[in-house]
Parts: C-alpha cells; structure tokens; sequence
C-alpha cells in the first residue's frame, strides 16, 4: 500500500512545475543518411569532441545457432577482430591498440552486435579494419583455438556464478523446445564441435545488407558519412540466408525449480509471458513495471522487501521483449532462511498489481520518470549510437524520440488496470531458486548444474 | 578479444556499477573517462593545455566547488564527494563509513525515510552513492533544471540527518545481506578480500570497504551518528557538477544551499604505516563452486600521494605494455606465444590517499598446472623489472593514454568522477588537467626504475583461487575474471540493484 507522502513545502514548488522533458529528446538532431551504395543509416553529428561512433546490428543473434553448434555466433564475435584480410591476429590487435581504436563485437539474442569507436585523426584506419573485419576475417587456427580456450574457461567461470544458474535453470524451463532456451556461449561440448568451416559460413550466411542496421554518432557530415557506409558495409552481400525461430509462449507456469547450490544465500528469479516491444500495450507494460520493480528504490518491491523488512539489498523485475516471444522477470537474493519469505511477498505485490493497478500517484511518479530520465542515457557517442540503433531495429520511426514523451503521458490509469490484470499472474510465475532455500516446496529438483 | 576491451572497463564505470550492477570495478590504469569540456567561449581544447577544462571555486566554509561544462545533453550530473572513506574507521567498526553512506538515504528533518531517492526519480532522475577506502560519494543524475532541488537535497542531508534505530536495524540487515551477495557468494571476491587483507596486514586498506561480518552485525545508530557528526561537515566535501550547466549557475545556488553550513574540525585523516614486511605471502582460497581457476600476484606500489609518488606516471605506463590488452607483454607471452592462459592483466591506479597496488592476473587454460602458469607469469614480470622496456614501447603505451584523455571527454560522468576522486585524495584540478602531459613526458629510464622498484620487490602477495576437492560444507560460488585491480574497489552505495540480464542496454 502507498502512503500519501507529505511534501515538504521548499519542495513543492519543483514539483509543481514538472516540465514536459519531451523537448530534452529533441535536442537530439537525428539524420537519415543513405549511402551511394543505398545504405542507410542514422546520423547525430556532434562536432565537440574530434572523435567517431559506429554501431550496427545484423538481425538473428544467437538463437539462429545450428543445433549442435550453440555458441556459433558467439565465437565468431570473439574473432572477427582476431585477424582479417592481410593482418594476422596480432598485426590486427597492434594496429587497434596503437590508432586506439575501438571495434567490437557481441552476439545476443535476436541480434549480432558490432561497433567501430575512433578518435577522427585514426578514422581511416578505423573504417579499414572494420571493413577487413566483416568481410575478410582469416579465422587463423592459432586464434580460433585461443578465442576457443576463453570460451571455454568463461563456460566453466559462470558454472560457479548462482546468478548465471538461475538464468540457466530459468530460460531451459521456459523455452524447452525453442532456441531461446539455449545458452548463447553455448555448452563445451558444442563449443569444441565447432568448425573453421562454420565460422566461415556464418560470416557469408549471416552478415548482409538486407538484414543490417547502423547508427552514427560525432564529428562527420552526412555528406562525409555515405562513402564511409559504402566502405565499410558495401562489400557485404545483398541478402543474409538467416531463418529467425518461430514465435513461441514461455512454458513452465506454476513450477519451481531448485538447484541445490552449497551457498549462504539464496537467488531467486521468476518469469511469466510478457509484452513484446511492438505490443500496443508496451507503455503500460514500462509502467507497471516500474512500480512494481522496475523503479529501484521507488518500486513495490524494494519498499516491501528492502525497505521495510531488511531481507535483501535489491529486488527488481524487468521487461525481456524478444522478437519471438517476450517475458516478464523479477529476482533478488537474500539469505536461505529467508528465502520462502522472500518468494511469498514478490507472489504478493504480483497479485496486488494483477488485482489493483496502480494508484493515480504511482502512475504520475512513473510517467514523470520514464519520461525524465530517458535523456539521460545520451551521455556519450556511443550510448547515442546505441539509442538510435535500438529505435530503428525496434521499427519505432525516426520522430520517436519527439513522441516517447507523448505515448507515456497518454497512459490512463484504467489502462494500467486493464493490462495489469490482462498481463500479470501468480499463477502463471516460474520461480527458480539456487541455493540451499528455506521455506520453498520445490516442484523439480535439479541434480545437474546447468550448463 | 578475449578480454572486453579497456575503454569498456574505463572510467564511469564505479557509477553504473552502483546503477546497473552489471560492471565489475575499475581498471584503474584508466586515465579519467569524462565529458566535454568547454563553455561555448572556450577556445579550441588541442589550442589548451588540459583535458575537462573545469572552472573550480571555493566557497567561504571551506567546500570546494568543480564545475565541469558539456553541452551535449540538458542533463547533469551532481555530486558531494566527502574525504572519509572505510579507511578512517576505528578499529572494531569496519564497514560505519559505508553503512552510513546507506543510511544518509534515510530522514532528515525535511523528509521522511526514503524520499530522497523517490524525489529524485519522480523528477526523471536516478541516484545512488558509493564507498571507497578513501572517500564516499553522492550523486543524482538529472535534467539540468533540476539542479537547485538536488543541491538543495544534498545540503540538507549534510546537515540535518535524523537517524532511529526503526531505519537503522533493517538497513543493517540490508548491508549483511549486501555482503553475503558481494563477497560471501563469490569465492573470486572472498580471494580478493583475503589477498587485500594479507597486502595489507597493519594499514586499513587491508580491511574490507563493507567491512567484516561480525561487525557489521554490532554497527549502531550512535556509531553512525558519530562517524557522521565527525566527517562530514563542508570543509570536509568537495562539489562536482558536469553537464550542461555553467559555473554562474552553480555557484549562487551553491553559495545558498551549501554556503550557510558551518564548517567544523575535521580530524587530519592519520592512518597507520603497513612495516616493510620482507616476507612472501601466499593466499590460497579452495572452494566448491569453483570450476575456472584463477591467479592473482600483487605487489605494494607508490600513489599520487604516499611511497615513491615519482613512480605514479611510469607505473601507469608500465602497466600500458606489461598487461593493457592483447598486445600487451603478458598476453602475447601466456595466452599467444606459450597458451598456459586464457586471460592475462594488470591493473593499477595511483588514486589513493595512501599508498597502492599493482597486481597482475591471469586464468589458466584448459589442464595447464597452476604451478607451471606461475612460474610463466613471474618470469615474466622479472624480466621487466630486470631488462626494462623498449623505447618504442614506451612511445606507443604513452601515445594510447594521452588519446584515452580525448575519450575521456565523451562522458558525462566521467570527469565528475575523476575530479571527485582527486581531490578526495589531497590532489588538485590542475594535477587532472595536466595528465596527459605528465604521462607525455615519461621516459623510458623512469619506467624501467618504477619497475625494478615495485616487481623487484621481495614481498609480492599471490592468490590462488582453486576448485575444492572435497565438497565443503559452507562453500560460495563463482570465480569471477580475475581482472580487477585491489586498489581502489568501492563497496557500492544504497542503490545498487542486482544485474540484470537485459538483451540491451538501451532503455526503450
């Protein structure tokens, strides 16, 4: 429940006189460049600092992975900067270093990430290398077998992390019989099966310009930015061979799933089906979220579980919109006899959001956060580029940033109510716990350790 | 790569550690990662000599005041830095400073528990605070209008905190969880501990930032209350602002808010000298959640302030071509050219109030004896400290952290963190804005002297961190990479949230 906070009045005057933040997201001057080649890209010049963003994104992440080659996607991003065209890993790396370059790559779900940081004075070697690095990557034995060995050893790491358990433990139960299920580093047997010849054919299969898109941000004009596209991104071919997963629903409502780690405290996570980002309902999904558990120390969750009771130092939930399916996700950690106290009291705030919504006060808070915050992301070239991919890979429009605002303000409280009781469900909760948990009826134990 | 590369590790990164949890600590051979600098006004930053280009001021209670203009954005980020920190604790009360910095978001006499931070976010902004051996810090990002809100907020809690024990116990219980969720649940931050405890025996660096369980579990209401009456008076803070916002804008509100608070006696911050223990040490950690092995070795190494502070910058160019990436000295030796590891490091940072650590970690390969990397790993490192470095290593180390500096300026955060950390630790504006030239006028012969003086060491601290063969009964999990430095790893503040497994970093 929410008690009416008393303002004090020397801050009454700043609340009143909460400003429309629509107008911060405007400053941001946004470009649509396409290239001679018909690459297109968008632009936010910024001439302060004599330096250079690029990011891109080729549509089907890790998910797209062969059967049995699981972390496919994952190891060519470790290796595409690993030696390309003439330069051999180290020449590569050398050259990197000493025109401080930046160029990196990570394979995600739904998506294969790359980007290019260059200070202006080195950009020519920049476009150079991530050029080499699309198109020419040498997959040398030496580096593939090293990038192998560090992904493996990551592989073993995580197996003694309880929070990359839970996630494990949680996604196979969810997605049993659907790649997203699948760990994305993949597992040591899939890993050591992987070929040269895979690799090879992931960058011909997988890296196209029907399927890529890319996001600029610093010191160059549109004029400037189109052969630069064309150098970079025209050598690539027309269309990727890449077949995205069929749309699928989260399994596993109602279980619990333990996996008995010898740990003093306890992780706890839980998924239901969620809201995808092209779900009409996306902005009272955000909401309800952030009151819930979205909102840190403003949220359900952390008031109760925190604030008032002491058993935690954080509880959160979060939106996951995949392209093919989408969750709801909450989790926190506090010490194993506090554990089934911990699962209860998130089932509670669950079911008190799927029953009431949120109150006219909670919904103000969150539309004036959601809404305030968002500029604050724009710190740095890349955390721009980073926005301006999202919003083009998301299909939101180039005005998006000028109307976010507006969709967020014109969330009804009935709205609220309406996908709050559509969306949320106790019922529907699958709740992992890892750890030596009291107080929890497990309805499956595991006895392996995911992997 | 097999390591993220360092600009990903750099500079903002204890603030969105504290916000997203997702990072690990600083690599602190960082230069400072900030903002823009320049008023509109300004000439030409390659036509000056410096990096942020700050406007700095002194109000007349004695807090000092930074402000760091950059325009990209109408946001800003606010931050009262205090120069008290973990180590200047009493005996008995490891962990008061961060417990503290827990409960300052708890009532003062204008707001109830809690409603600092809820404020914040309802005016579109995000806070949190951190703690380090040295200093504590809070900050609040925010639409550059809300600038006089924040400072006003802020002053007040200088002044008027009002602890009880209905706040204090349960936070208690928060920060013992925070400490089961940091360190008790991940044998590769228990190593670290450890390792930091052994380096340090005697001085207060070698105590945990969180502190020790069982005192943490004594902290009171009346401890909290004097660590605070103590230390954080005005004369004892420095204010950071950076973003859009202007020296004439900051400094009546400042003058307002901050002004009329009076200053006190602070005590002078005298810590204990760690004896030069002549003695290797060897910190073996066995766990049964661990399945990726991990080796540390750290040697004591001068800061800015204490030791051999003419070691500062050639330390830092040293660990450039010793462990900086994968063209550096110990990953083409250990993981390229001999494949006994699958990672390779160093870490050092010379921003300590006393002295320092340089450290250098690896992770073994697949089957390779522990015992085999070691002694790959020593060699290598007495080697440098025997036959030096090249010119034209020297060259390339400088000429990547002076562009560093360039990149440090596409921040917001950043150089507010750098100039908070600075003068916390007794240095100056001017000792930031001259980074790159001092790193520039490194010379080989400096470096080769700072090596022999810090790998040339008889006392070295090695940490291994090793699978279990019997399964323990109280045993905690997850080797974390060994890459972090021991220097200066803050204990987060109030409102680190665990992380979380987004498929993007993007807020949509």
């Amino acid at each position: 429940m929410t008690r009416r906070l008393s303002m004090p009045a020397f801050l009454s005057v700043f609340l009143l006189a909460l400003a429309c933040f629509a107008s911060d997201a405007r400053a941001i001057d946004i470009k649509r460049v396409v290239s001679p080649g018909g690459i297109e890209a968008w632009l936010v010049q910024d001439t302060k600092i004599p330096l250079l963003a690029i990011k891109f994104a080729f549509e089907g992440g890790v998910e797209t992975d062969p059967a049995g080659k699981e972390g496919l996607a994952n190891l060519a991003s470790t290796l595409l900067d690993e030696g390309a065209g003439p330069y051999d890993s180290q020449e590569f790396q050398r050259r990197l270093a000493d025109n401080s370059i930046s160029i990196s790559f990570t394979a995600t779900v739904d998506g294969f990430y790359g980007g290019v940081e260059t200070l202006v004075e080195t950009q020519e070697e920049a476009f150079e290398l991530a050029r080499l690095a699309l198109t020419e990557p040498r997959f040398d034995k030496e580096a593939v077998e090293r990038m192998r060995s560090g992904v493996l050893a990551q592989i073993r790491r995580e197996q003694g992390d309880p929070d990359f358990l839970a996630r494990r433990a949680l996604y196979e139960t969810a997605f049993p019989d659907h790649p997203y299920g699948r760990r994305a580093r993949g597992t040591a047997e899939s890993v050591q099966s992987i070929k040269r010849d895979d690799l090879r054919a992931f960058v011909r299969q997988r890296f196209a310009k029907d399927n890529l898109t890319v996001a600029v941000t610093g010191d160059i004009t549109p004029e400037q930015l189109g052969p630069v596209l064309d150098r970079i991104f025209g050598g690539l071919p027309e269309k990727a061979a890449v077949e995205p997963p069929a749309d699928t629903v989260p399994k596993g409502a109602g279980e619990t799933v333990l996996v008995p780690r010898p740990l003093p405290q306890t992780v706890v996570l839980m998924s239901q089906p969620g809201v995808k980002r092209n779900d009409p309902d996306w902005f009272p999904a955000t909401i309800i979220n952030y009151v819930l558990g979205g909102g840190s120390f403003s949220s359900r969750l952390m008031e109760e579980i925190r604030e008032k009771r002491g058993l935690t130092y954080g509880v959160y939930s979060y939106l996951v919109p995949f392209q093919h399916a989408a969750l709801v996700m909450a989790g926190g950690s506090t010490a194993n006899q506090n554990a089934g106290t911990m699962v209860d009291l998130m089932k509670a705030e669950w079911r008190r959001m799927q029953e009431q919504g949120v109150t006219q006060e909670e919904l103000d808070n969150a539309k004036t956060y959601l809404t305030g915050s968002f500029p604050l992301q724009f710190t740095s070239s890349e955390a721009i580029a980073d926005v301006l991919l999202q919003v083009q890979r998301d299909d939101l429009g180039i005005d998006y940033l000028d109307r976010r605002s507006d969709l967020i303000n014109a969330v009804t409280l009935e709205d609220v109510r309406r996908v709050a009781g559509r969306l949320l469900d106790p019922a529907a909760l699958l709740t992992v716990v890892v750890g030596r948990p009291e107080g929890v009826e497990p309805t499956r134990t595991r006895d392996d350790v995911p992997s | 790569m097999a390591e993220p590369s360092r600009r990903l590790i750099a500079a903002p990164v204890l603030a969105s550690l504290l916000l997203f949890g997702a990072w690990g600590p600083s690599l602190a051979q960082e230069p400072p990662r900030p903002a823009e600098p320049v008023p509109a006004t300004a000439p030409e930053p390659e036509a000056r000599k410096g990096v942020f280009f700050p406007e700095s001021f002194m109000l007349d209670n004695g807090m000092q005041v930074v402000v760091v203009t950059n325009r990209r954005v109408p946001v800003i980020t606010h931050m009262v830095w205090y120069k008290v920190g973990a180590a200047d604790e009493e005996t008995g009360k490891s962990g008061i400073a961060h417990f503290l910095e827990h409960l300052m978001f708890k009532a003062t006499d204008e707001l109830k528990p809690g409603e600092f931070s809820r404020i914040v976010a309802r005016n579109g902004g995000r806070d949190n605070a951190f703690t380090s051996w040295d200093y504590t810090a809070y900050f609040q990002n925010v639409a550059a209008d809300r600038l006089e809100l924040v400072m006003k907020m802020e002053a007040d809690r200088m002044a008027d905190l009002r602890l009880t024990d209905e706040t204090v116990l349960p936070e208690r219980d928060v920060v013992l969880e925070e400490r089961r969720q940091r360190t008790e649940n991940e044998p590769g931050d228990k190593l670290s501990e450890l390792v930091q405890a052994s380096l340090f025996v005697h001085h207060p660096y070698g105590t945990p930032i969180i502190g020790w369980a069982n005192e943490i579990a004594g902290l009171t209401r009346d401890d909290a209350n004097q660590f605070y009456h103590t230390w954080y008076a005005p004369n004892n803070a420095v204010l950071v602002v950076a973003g859009d916002v202007t020296v004439e804008q900051v400094r009546p509100l400042a003058e307002k808010y901050f002004g009329p608070i009076a200053p006190r006696p602070v005590p002078a911050r005298v810590r204990v000298e760690e004896p030069p223990f002549a003695a290797e040490r060897r910190v073996i950690l066995r766990d049964a959640e661990v399945r990726q092995p991990s080796l540390r070795r750290l040697y004591h190494a001068p800061s800015y302030n204490r030791g051999e502070t003419v070691h500062a910058y050639p330390l830092q160019v040293l660990s450039e071509i010793v462990g900086g990436g994968a063209t550096s000295r110990l990953y083409r030796s250990l993981v390229v050219e001999q494949r006994l590891a699958t990672s390779a490091g160093t870490g050092y940072s010379p921003d300590a109030f006393d002295t320092s650590v340089f450290g250098a970690y690896v992770s073994p390969n697949s089957g390779v004896d522990m015992d085999k990397l070691e002694a790959a790993l020593v060699e290598q490192l007495e080697k440098v400290a025997r036959e030096g470095v090249t010119a034209e290593e020297v060259e390339t180390a400088k000429t990547r952290l002076e562009r560093e500096a360039i990149f440090a300026r596409d921040s917001l955060r950043g150089p507010a963190m750098s100039f908070g950390v600075a003068l916390a630790t007794g240095r100056t504006v001017e000792d930031v804005e001259a980074w790159p030239e001092r790193i520039a006028s490194v010379t080989v012969e400096q470096v080769n002297e700072a090596a022999r003086a810090v790998l040339g060491q008889a006392n070295p601290v090695t940490g291994l961190l090793l699978p279990a063969p019997v399964r323990q009964a109280a045993a905690q999990p997850n080797a974390q990479p060994a890459t972090q430095p021991s220097g200066q790893t803050p204990a987060t503040g109030a409102g680190a949230a665990p992380s979380r497994s987004n498929d993007s970093g993007v807020i949509r």
